[in-house]
């Protein structure tokens, strides 16, 4: 078994007006080079849940977006993404704007093959009024409460970036907080893990190391090898995120040509070489909150 | 004292109060004032409440603004994304937060600004909020109270649910203080009506009225109280070294 492919590899595996699943949080742990590689590409209309941040911005910005999933889109230090702002305010996105915790049970329902699952969560606000495909349920018990049944969100693939993995798909995300990236890829029916490190199952570090494989092999369809993958966003603990680049990310909304020369349209080992290197990369800081 | 009690400082101090009576909940302090707020109830009020490095852990000694040697933390427990979201539906927080726009109701808005499908002003999302205050206490820090942020009739996109719209007593919200640069609210008035608890020093009930895009009722005109020396060091010394809180209110 060898699940080792390229990112030109998994480019092929996609289709205009799929579902994707980008797993991290905000800056943090985001599979950009993946991202930027479907920027690179032809691909169109697509459907994307994310805990959104730099990798739904550089989507915007190539129009590759039809519909968002999300609950918020956020660079972390820099508290509102340039290019998601514009494309919204330009009403070029269709939402299905859901409260960050709806977001986890829609892929947790999706996970565990239910049609929907119930909480309270979005009562009383505008995330039902614009999403009135959300209906309510009540419960069947002598409590009768009234509970939003939310959806599943079923992904046709998850894109995320780990730490840690081998060829067979074992992954290990080793950073503090795994984020919702399990659930994204039980959420889905083929997940993409690129990887900062591509080792051999013996040196995945035994029992320590397994408490930080954080979902099943079974479930990866693919591993890319990518150092540097999560740049500008952080991936504890190999580097933290690039304030300086997320800044000039950030300026690009108002022409992105000049950045797009510069960052685009190349290969990921390009890409690593023009932002000054793996070395650079893993020099970075981890950031303080 | 190098210099006299900034409106910040006294913003700082009538926040950390509202913590006072949570126990062990975990306290979240979200943007600056807050934040230090809660480092200061945990310091003074309420030192069994539960705070985190900002990041994924529980540590047993408030965060500091500015860079600090985390070396030196007391990890107390773990709180991820995931246990956040697990501790909040279970109640078991307090956050305090600053929506953009807030209305007679108590409903709360960080989504954007406008027409929902052409937005003039697109923000952040409605982020935890929906959770948030249907879940546990918020409470909730305005630096600008104006008819923009309290705004007449409703929020542009509800993102926080408020008192005119909940289905039952487990679904309804629990918002706690409400602390802006001209006062000390809460919405405890005559059918969850914002109501006036204190006025900042040289704030007149007009100032708050004609900022006001709602109807208010007034519990009390009363001063707010100055922080007290030892909150004055904490905030000072020990919580904001670096005077990041002047910027604020630029002072």
């Amino acid at each position: 078994m060898n699940k080792v492919i390229s990112h030109a590899d998994v480019i092929n595996q996609l289709s205009d007006g799929m579902t994707i699943g980008i797993g991290g949080w905000g800056a943090r742990r985001k599979p950009m080079s993946l991202v930027r590689a479907i920027c690179n590409s032809d691909l169109k209309n697509l459907t994307v849940v994310s805990y959104g941040g730099p990798d739904i911005g550089l989507l915007c910005a190539h129009k590759k977006i039809k519909k968002l999933i999300f609950g918020f889109v956020s660079l972390d230090m820099i508290p509102l993404d340039a290019h998601f702002r514009q494309a919204r305010q330009n009403g070029e996105l269709e939402l299905m704007e859901l409260d960050e915790g709806m977001v986890q049970w829609g892929l947790r329902a999706a996970a565990m093959k239910v049609s929907f699952l119930p909480t309270r969560v979005g009562m009383g606000t505008d995330v039902l009024k614009h999403n009135p495909e959300i209906k309510f349920i009540t419960s069947p018990y002598s409590d009768g409460e009234q509970y939003v049944a939310m959806p599943a969100l079923h992904l046709d693939v998850a894109l995320l970036h780990v730490n840690k993995s081998d060829h067979k798909g074992n992954t290990q995300i080793v950073g503090p907080d795994p984020f919702f990236d399990e659930m994204f890829a039980r959420a889905a029916t083929k997940t993409y893990a690129s990887s900062e490190e591509v080792v051999e199952t013996a040196d995945l570090g035994g029992k320590e190391g397994a408490i930080y494989n954080r979902f099943e092999r079974s479930l990866v369809s693919g591993v890319i090898h990518a150092p540097g993958g999560a740049h500008p966003t952080s991936c504890a603990p190999n580097y933290g995120f690039d304030m300086e680049h997320l800044q000039e990310y950030s300026a690009a909304a108002k022409s992105f040509e000049n950045y797009s020369n510069k960052y685009l349209n190349l290969s990921h080992q390009e890409y690593v070489e023009v932002i000054g290197g793996q070395n650079f990369v893993n020099a970075i800081p981890l950031p303080q909150f | 004292m190098p210099y006299s009690i900034l409106l910040s400082e006294i913003c700082i101090s009538a926040a950390s109060k509202a913590w006072k009576d949570d126990g062990e909940l975990l306290a979240t302090g979200i943007g600056l004032i807050p934040r230090i707020a809660a480092g200061l109830a945990k310091l003074t009020c309420n030192p069994d409440l539960m705070m985190t490095d900002g990041e994924t852990f529980l540590i047993s000694k408030p965060l500091p603004m500015g860079k600090r040697d985390s070396s030196q933390d007391i990890v107390e427990g773990y709180m991820s994304y995931s246990r956040v979201f697990e501790n909040l539906w279970g109640g078991q927080r307090h956050a305090m937060v600053t929506p953009t726009q807030i209305d007679a109701f108590g409903q709360t808005n960080i989504s954007c600004i406008g027409d929902y499908d052409n937005p003039k002003v697109q923000l952040l999302g409605v982020r935890g909020f929906p959770g948030n205050f249907i879940s546990h206490k918020n409470s909730i820090f305005i630096p600008n109270h104006s008819i923009k942020s309290f705004v007449q009739g409703e929020v542009d996109m509800v993102s926080g649910m408020g008192y005119n719209n909940y289905h039952s007593e487990a679904a309804k919200p629990h918002i706690a203080s409400v602390i802006t640069n001209l006062g000390v609210f809460d919405f405890n008035g005559p059918d969850h009506q914002l109501q006036l608890l204190s006025l900042h020093p040289g704030v007149s009930l007009e100032d708050v009225t004609v900022n006001t895009g709602f109807e208010i009722s007034v519990k009390s005109e009363e001063e707010t109280p100055l922080p007290s020396g030892e909150e004055l060091a904490l905030i000072r010394e020990v919580l904001d070294p670096l005077s990041t809180r002047k910027i604020i209110f630029g002072e």
